[in-house]
């Protein structure tokens, strides 16, 4: 049972990893419009960079 | 590439903007200024595109990004772009757009209780995630100190989250609790509370059952359904904001020789106000110079213009049609006509604050019940095991956790997301909480006809019987006025490919009508009495040319898109409709026969629309006023649910529960059906929580509940309550 020493903090570790990222998804605005997201893949333009050439 | 996915018709113009957006422009230098713009009719990829596309091309834009979910534009411009322009020209290349006050926006940017309530939630999920792994791990068999080691474990995450996660709920508890009143947050944060403070007893005594995987759980259902319910809340809210953004009320104030702009409110009794043509009259007062035509549909429900002039009392809310007016104040602010119209509101809507939600009723009920069965399930068992307060206290904690409303709270918000997210995709907003249970009620449908069921604007109707030269001479008058009438006859004549007259010295005479010479003979186009003609009984314009006879042009209030389509649809779905206006008996009986309604009334007055109302709701009919005046403010907030065009004034949008986005009416007979859907699935879903509870109470009482057993029933009645809820996005 000794590997639960380094399972539970590894199991801990990435659940919060998880928790990160999902704050990190939030501050960056990305539950504000989910209908267009879901729009907006289907037109083959980016609103991002790369550009499209 | 544009996407070629798309049966938008607007979106042909994606594809033209595209090829002429260049690289973005960096501005001018000065400082950015934000422009929001309402787009209630964009609804796919295309039209993200087309109007941001658009946009972009226009000079001065820097950047332009369409929020589908509330269906709004945010614009960074150069300081002297107008955002007028930008709405003319989105319009133009055919989404509709209007232009808001981006003041009034910036609470609803920063809506910070609802990142508050996502954050909430996620951490609640972490940690549920996490102690569920431990607990998997329990249940399959840990015993001993690995057991307690896990229980520690769980105990160190759940508490600190449960803590910071759960908040929402002990706040509400601890309020209705202060003023002696139970409500469904009462038991919830009793559950938590106390499957949090047993389960850390038990760990602390080695104990078999530790419930933090429950209270975590129960946590993150419970928020995941105060999220969706805020989040619903929050675009129907918005859009609210929006519309209230639309109106400016501001006055032209003369203050010597020149004028000041000054806001409604600080005008004062004796004050002169300038009213120029089609701008609306912000006071009520006298006419002290100037002569013009004014409508008064908003007020009155007439749909022909009057004359005023100097001496004549004017309304607020009226609107100038011809020439400018200059009043003197004879009641502002509180007093005017306008506000003596809320005041009969204020007196209506009492009655219907009466009405309770679904959700409050189940809630009234469940909570003591729940509390009663874990204080019986303790005593009983306090009694049966001779005094083990550990064991008794396990159960009646039991009780508790599995009778917890996951379901119950996750009932109503699921199925309230779900079809007010449909009904505004279909340009209906949902004002209030409890609208769609009230729509799902109606069996009686009482219409306002000038604004509502007609477009408000006069359609030329006797086109054809007149003589090809009065017709150009009529195109030649018309042209030259701003006046609705005019400009009626205009489009008509233009449609049929007439060309104006030659006309020599055209004068717009204010309040009367148009003059000029042809051929050397007076032509007059305009009111009855200034011709000299028999006055029909309804609308129309008259032509005099030189001595002739005056001929008439009559005119047909155009019904409004989707009238008939809605009207048809409320009664096949069940719905008695009546008519009622505030105009001329023939014009009404006109729409009526059009649009098929047998009952219809006319000349009413707005206490007679309430009157009518309320009488129809004393005979057990569930009324729903449809309608957009002032003089229908009063019934719309009588009935028992109300529905105005975003194109009404801002006193009717208040009153009402729902308010229609686009132009057209045909939404109407969809939500109806969707809202009586909607009801049918949260009774569904109560009968759903209620059957499980059936089952899951009785195994808790006799003491066999475990933690597992908890856990399972918990997700998979929330579950089922959530895919029933989400029918109502599937299916026609």
């Amino acid at each position: 049972m000794n590997v639960l020493v380094f399972l539970i903090p590894v199991s801990i570790f990435l659940g919060l990893l998880g928790l990160v990222f999902f704050l990190w998804t939030m501050r960056s605005r990305q539950y504000d419009d989910p209908a267009g997201d879901a729009q907006r893949i289907l037109s083959g333009i980016y609103d991002d960079a790369p550009p499209e050439d | 590439m544009a996407a070629p996915v798309s049966a938008c018709p607007a979106c042909d113009a994606a594809a033209l903007a595209e090829s002429t957006a260049g690289k973005g422009y960096a501005g001018n230098g000065g400082e950015a200024k934000r422009i929001m713009l309402s787009l209630p009719q964009v609804y796919c990829a295309a039209c993200i595109v087309g109007v941001e596309k658009g946009l972009s091309t226009q000079p001065g834009v820097r950047s332009a990004r369409v929020n589908l979910t509330l269906k709004r534009a945010t614009v960074e411009v150069d300081q002297d772009v107008e955002p007028e322009a930008l709405a003319d020209y989105l319009t133009g290349i055919g989404f509709e757009a209007y232009e808001l006050d981006a003041g009034a926006l910036m609470a609803t940017e920063t809506d910070k209780r609802s990142r508050e309530l996502l954050m909430r939630l996620g951490v609640a999920f972490f940690g549920m995630m996490n102690v569920m792994l431990l607990s998997v791990a329990v249940w399959s068999g840990a015993s001993d100190a690995t057991r307690d080691l896990f229980h520690w474990v769980s105990a160190g995450i759940a508490l600190p989250i449960v803590a910071f996660s759960a908040q929402p709920f002990f706040k509400s508890a601890w309020s209705a609790l202060r003023v002696k009143r139970l409500n469904m947050d009462v038991p919830i944060s009793l559950a938590i509370l106390l499957a949090a403070g047993m389960s850390v007893y038990e760990t602390m005594h080695s104990g078999e059952h530790a419930y933090f995987d429950a209270a975590l759980s129960l946590t993150f259902f419970l928020l995941a359904g105060r999220y969706l319910d805020h989040r619903t809340r929050a675009v129907a809210r918005s859009a609210a904001e929006e519309l209230a953004a639309l109106e400016v009320p501001r006055a032209h104030r003369i203050v010597g020789d020149g004028e000041e702009v000054v806001s409604v409110a600080d005008l004062a009794i004796g004050d002169v106000v300038r009213v120029t043509p089609g701008n609306r009259v912000p006071v009520d007062g006298m006419v002290e110079t100037g002569e013009s035509e004014v409508d008064r549909s908003f007020l009155t429900g007439e749909s022909l213009p009057v004359f005023a002039g100097p001496g004549d009392m004017l309304n607020a809310g009226e609107v100038n049609l011809t020439g400018p007016l200059t009043l003197r104040v004879a009641a502002a602010g509180k007093d005017t006509a306008l506000h003596r119209m809320a005041d009969l509101v204020a007196i209506a809507e009492t009655a219907r604050n009466k009405y309770t939600g679904l959700a409050d009723k189940a809630a009234a009920i469940y909570a003591p019940v729940v509390h009663l069965l874990a204080l019986g399930a303790f005593v009983a068992w306090l009694v049966i095991t001779g005094g083990d307060v550990r064991h008794a206290l396990n159960i009646a904690v039991a009780v508790l956790i599995i009778t917890c409303p996951c379901a119950l709270g996750l009932a109503v918000p699921a199925v309230t997301t779900a079809a007010s997210g449909r009904l505004f995709k279909k340009g209906m907003l949902l004002k209030s909480a409890t609208a769609m249970e009230r729509l799902a009620d109606v069996d009686h449908v009482v219409f306002d006809k000038t604004g509502t069921l007609t477009e408000g604007a006069p359609k030329l109707e006797n086109l054809g019987d007149h003589a090809e030269a009065d017709l150009s001479v009529a195109l030649g008058l018309a042209q030259g006025s701003a006046h609705p009438l005019a400009q009626a006859i205009a489009f008509a004549a233009r449609g049929e490919g007439m060309v104006p007259a030659v006309l020599t010295e055209v004068r717009e005479v204010p309040g009367h009508g148009v003059e000029a010479l042809w051929n050397g003979q007076q032509v007059r186009l305009g009111r009855a009495e200034w011709v000299g003609a028999h006055v029909l009984g309804r609308t129309a314009t008259y032509l005099k040319i030189g001595k002739r006879p005056a001929v008439a042009f009559t005119f047909t209030d155009a019904l409004r898109d989707g009238a008939k389509e809605a009207v048809t649809a409320l009664k096949a779905g069940g719905c008695g409709v009546t008519l009622i206006s505030g105009d001329a008996e023939e014009a009404v009986r006109d729409v009526a026969f059009r649009l098929g309604i047998d009952d219809f009334r006319a000349g009413m007055l707005p206490d007679g629309k309430v009157a009518e109302v309320e009488a129809l709701a004393a005979s057990g009919k569930r009324v729903l006023m449809v309608g957009d005046g002032l003089n229908d403010t009063a019934a719309l907030a009588a009935a028992h649910v109300s529905i105005s065009p975003a194109s009404a004034l801002e006193a009717a949008r208040v009153v009402s529960d729902i308010v229609l986005l686009g132009k057209s009416l045909a939404p109407l007979g969809d939500a109806l059906l969707t809202s009586r859907k909607a009801t049918r699935r949260i009774k569904e879903n109560f009968g759903i929580a209620a059957t499980y509870n059936a089952i899951a109470i009785p195994i808790a009482l006799l003491g066999f509940a475990t933690p597992l057993a908890a856990a399972l029933a918990m997700s998979a009645s929330s579950i089922m309550v959530t895919l029933n809820a989400l029918r109502l996005k599937v299916g026609k």
